[in-house]
């Protein structure tokens, strides 16, 4: 990008010439016309884009999100028979795989593509080329001031030029001198070609980032696994819980480390009134190995800080008890034997546990009920669990017995039992009563179907594990986005022409005028600098004329002449500066 | 492992909460009246301009209508053109015969005792203010925003402390009713509707990406509080603007104390763009923190939603100030809109929108 669309149309013709010159010394007028018809439009569509995309990810928050919880979705489409359907159709449970809400990014993108590369080609451009050329009227500049070098200072005019041309070289600027040792010489100064630079690594950054985010999407996969105490996990397929690979997902990624969880610990709160009892700290102590060989290597597993894996993240995203029980069968042996992962339902541990028992003979057994870690009785006659810790654990089971329907093949839900073609065997309105366990009991099953044990209490895990590939080079992106918008937003592209001549008593008239391209709130500030840096380079009175500084308010779309001739006229016999004999050169 | 808990010092804290708000509201009420004060004193002023102006057929402020009263009329409700620090200057004195404060902001020679009375109590408030955020945090053991409550009074504190500072380079006092108002309501919401007492932090926020993440976003939040503020103004004073210009009567005396919407455009793009890169680092911290703790830097929870919401419609205004014909007032729309998302995402969403930022402490 060049000059910015802002030259407004009903400025006075020689400004906006001298604009238009001054940045774009290659186009001629249609040439300019057709650029800045495109610059508009597309800022214009980017705008439109940018507020489309806002309003689009809204909904997203709104209604429940398939890959977030699909559950959620399937509960809120049965609530609201009405319209939940409908919004399906829509994809407003899938928003940000939508149709449309991928359109409006990908055309964001490709708009921003089809401004990135015009700008970079422009910019790289005027990088390489000289400063504009001095306009005819400086007085017209937003920053415009006049110095006057006493005739018995011996600084002829050219001289002046040179000195100004070292002073802004100084400052950072690219200078160029033009006419040095003609009677009007001047320069063209120009600096800050970072703040475009910085604008356009934003945005391709930006275009980075979203590539990444894909890349992490096609070869990245993730999973989930629990763990009780002593279990170990291996990467492999079989070892996942849940696996979702990504599209381009090859198994061979797999590197088969292990993990085994050896111990985990829970501090809760036991000081604060407001929050007594919840969890403060969560600690897996793990042992790992990189593969079957290697040697293996303690790790401590926290929430906030993943243990890193053959490529892959393991985090720390869930526990829970898991009572230890013995189920025999109505032949007397040993049906089942070890931890019941019990899941969360309310507070302080208060979890549901199932338990199903497919070799048990002659008939297969199921178990549904809760297990309380510490278990109490409320006035009604409920229980619930008083605290989160094993203070009082207890089971609370009802049993079935039948066929549970595990031979047919068809997945089923380790935390769900269905009931309906099992008969029951204990429950709280049955004459056997429901069964209630604490730890080192066992319960005798009625009809001689067998017995089970409550044997004590484990805590298990559930860890994910990720493979993102992309992840890094997003926030390397991200990062450089960063910088670039910093650059872009606070360096500041600015143009200085300075113009000296001889005036008749032989004093050397000096003006200098200032443009900002953007948005640039230190113009006068800089102006102020170059003032004074010049002054003291020629050894002149800090308020030499010091009643140009009510020029320096004047703004280009400012039409009265009077105010801008009248200090012309003040500062000396360089009346015209832009007399058509002067500046013509110069173009 | 966390640091114990203090409960002798979280009731220093409220108690210390308590005083603040108390002084707040007397600085409230001072900025309020010297709004009502500068504006009957302004009107005077300019009554008295007006009789003998029109003896001598001199405009209304006449200085300030040299040459660039007419020029000025379309003021910058539809500039393309992007104001450098002169066009700022101009801008806040040519302002179409309108009287408006100092474009550039900077204190003027007159006095105002009671503007002064204010930001002195703001001061003293923003004082005890911070006694209490700090108190909170020993008594806690940790930084001060885990929680609703804390995010309330720490983020206040930032607004109220923002604002003092600010008001070292620049007059904002005009905004004074207004950040003290913000900061006033967001104490007794934290008291009234959030009080938690002080308490460990769940383990999910236990890492330094909170001091890091929260931080910034609550920072640039106050920051987007002084610019919605003056959107707001810039909107109120655009309008003021015209109609005097078209020769309507000014309705809205008190607004010669702020500056013109031009000058108040200016000024807020530059803390807007400054609050953007915060908010820009608060997105990036969030999705690595987001990483670390859930294992993926984007899920688009509603949280993150959210964030990026308000990013993108600031990136929208940022976009807007360089677009022509979305300069001016539509802008300062969407500066104001941005700040509304802000607001939702901090009161709708962390107590009503189930998502894994849930641990607001409620
Ligand atoms: C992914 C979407 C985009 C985002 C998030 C974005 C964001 C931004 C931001 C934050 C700025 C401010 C930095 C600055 O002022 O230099 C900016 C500036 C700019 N953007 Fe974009 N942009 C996007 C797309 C586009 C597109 C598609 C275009 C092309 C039309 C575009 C053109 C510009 C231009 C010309 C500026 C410079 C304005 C100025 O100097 O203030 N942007 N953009």
């Amino acid at each position: 990008m060049s000059e910015r669309v802002n030259v407004k149309k009903k400025q006075s013709a020689p400004i906006a010439e001298a604009k238009a010159q001054a940045a774009l010394p290659a186009l001629g007028l249609k040439g300019m016309l057709r650029w800045a018809w495109t610059q508009l439009t597309s800022m214009r569509t980017a705008l439109f884009l940018l507020l489309l995309l806002a309003v689009a990810a809204v909904p997203g928050s709104l209604f429940p999100q398939r890959p977030a919880n699909p559950a959620n979705v399937t509960q809120y489409i049965t609530d609201h028979p009405d319209y939940g359907k409908l919004l399906d159709n829509l994809q407003l449970y899938d928003v940000y795989s939508s149709v449309w809400f991928s359109a409006i990014y990908l055309l964001l993108f490709i708009s921003l593509i089809g401004c990135v590369v015009p700008r970079a080609i422009a910019h790289y451009k005027a990088m390489r080329s000289q400063p504009p050329r001095t306009p005819q009227r400086l007085s017209r500049l937003p920053e415009y001031g006049t110095l006057v070098i006493p005739s018995g200072a011996g600084i002829p005019a050219s001289d002046a030029i040179n000195n100004a041309a070292g002073i802004l070289r100084k400052r950072g600027y690219r200078v160029e001198v033009r006419d040095a040792d003609g009677a009007l010489p001047s320069l063209g100064a120009e600096r800050g070609f970072l703040k475009e630079v910085g604008n356009l690594v934003f945005h391709t950054s930006l275009i980075g980032v979203l590539v990444s985010v894909a890349a992490g999407g096609l070869f990245g996969y993730s999973g989930q696994r629990i763990l009780v105490e002593g279990d170990t996990f291996v990467n492999t397929l079989v070892g996942y819980d849940q696996f979702s690979p990504g599209t381009n997902f090859q198994s061979s990624q797999l590197q088969p480390y292990s993990l085994q969880l050896d111990k985990f610990n829970i501090t809760f709160d036991r000081e604060s009134k407001g929050k007594f009892g919840q969890p403060i700290d969560f600690a897996a102590t793990v042992t790992t190995k990189e593969n079957p060989d290697a040697p293996p290597k303690q790790e401590l597993l926290k929430v906030n800080d993943p243990v890193s894996l053959g490529g892959t993240s393991i985090y720390l995203t869930g526990n829970g008890y898991a009572p230890v029980v013995t189920i025999r069968d109505g032949t007397g042996n040993i049906a089942m034997q070890g931890p019941v992962v019990a899941k969360l339902q309310g507070q302080n541990y208060y979890s549901s546990v199932v338990i199903k028992v497919p070799d048990a003979k002659p008939d297969q057994l199921g178990f549904v009920g809760f297990f309380l870690p510490t278990a109490f009785v409320n006035d009604k006659n409920v229980s619930f669990s008083a605290d989160p810790e094993l203070f009082n654990p207890q089971l609370t089971l009802n049993s079935y017995y039948g066929n549970l329907g595990l031979d047919t093949g068809a997945p089923q839900n380790v935390f769900e039992l269905d009931v309906k073609n099992l008969t029951p065997l204990n429950a709280r309105n049955l004459a056997a009563g429901g069964i209630t366990l604490a730890p080192g009991s066992t319960y005798t099953l009625p009809d001689g179907k067998g017995s089970i044990s409550f044997d004590g209490v484990k805590r298990y895990i559930g860890v994910d594990i990720h493979h993102n590939p992309g992840q890094v080079s997003a926030l390397v992106f991200a990062l450089l986005a960063v910088a670039g918008l910093i650059l872009s937003l606070y360096v500041n592209r600015r143009r200085v022409w300075v113009r000296t001549g001889t005036a008749d008593d032989g004093r050397t008239m000096v003006e200098y005028g200032l443009l900002a391209r953007g948005e640039d709130h230190r113009l006068a500030g800089e102006a102020a600098t170059l003032r004074k840096l010049f002054s003291t380079e020629w050894q002149l009175p800090e308020d030499s004329a010091a009643e140009d500084s009510a020029t320096s308010q004047q703004t280009p779309s400012r039409t009265s002449d009077n105010v801008a001739g009248s200090v012309d006229n003040a500062a000396g016999s360089l009346t015209t500066p832009a007399g058509p004999t002067g500046p013509e050169k110069d173009q | 492992m966390p640091f114990g808990i203090n409960e002798t010092m979280g009731q220093y804290s409220e108690l210390f909460m308590l005083l603040a708000a108390g002084t707040y509201t007397v600085a409230f009420i001072a900025f309020a009246w010297d709004l009502a004060k500068s504006s009957k004193a302004l009107r005077a002023v300019d009554l008295k301009a007006a009789q003998a102006g029109t003896a001598a057929k001199v405009p209304v402020a006449a200085g300030v209508a040299a040459g660039s009263a007419g020029a000025r009329l379309d003021g910058p409700a539809d500039r393309a053109e992007r104001p450098s620090s002169s066009a700022a200057r101009v801008g806040g004195a040519g302002t179409g015969g309108v009287r408006t404060a100092d474009g550039d902001m900077k204190y003027a020679a007159e006095r105002r005792v009671p503007a002064r009375v204010a930001v002195a109590l703001t001061t003293l408030a923003a004082v005890i203010h911070g006694a209490g955020v700090v108190t909170r945090a020993l008594g806690a053991g940790r930084v001060p925003w885990g929680n609703m409550y804390e995010f309330l009074t720490t983020g206040a504190f930032l607004v109220a402390a923002v604002f003092l500072l600010s008001l070292i380079r620049r007059d904002l006092r005009f905004l004074g009713t207004f950040v003290v108002g913000l900061v006033i309501i967001m104490m007794v919401a934290a008291s009234v509707a959030f009080w938690t007492p002080v308490g460990h932090l769940v383990p999910a926020l236990q890492s330094y990406w909170l001091v890091i993440h929260v931080s910034i976003a609550v920072l640039s939040s106050a920051l987007f509080t002084l610019t919605f503020a003056m959107s707001a103004l810039q909107l109120v004073q655009s309008h003021r603007q015209k109609t005097v210009a078209a020769g309507g009567a000014d309705k809205l005396g008190f607004m010669r104390l702020v500056p013109s919407a031009l000058s108040l455009e200016n000024l807020s793009y530059r803390i807007n763009a400054i609050a953007f890169i915060g908010w820009t680092f608060t997105l990036m911290f969030g999705a690595i923190w987001a990483e670390k703790a859930w294992g993926r830097f984007w899920g688009w929870d509603t949280k993150e939603v959210w964030t990026f919401v308000i990013w993108v419609v600031y990136a929208g205004y940022l976009h807007a100030r360089a677009t022509r014909g979305w300069t001016g007032t539509r802008a300062a729309w969407l500066s104001i809109v941005g700040y509304l998302c802000v607001i939702f995402n901090f009161t709708i969403v962390n107590t009503l929108f189930n998502g894994l930022h849930s641990y607001s402490g409620l």
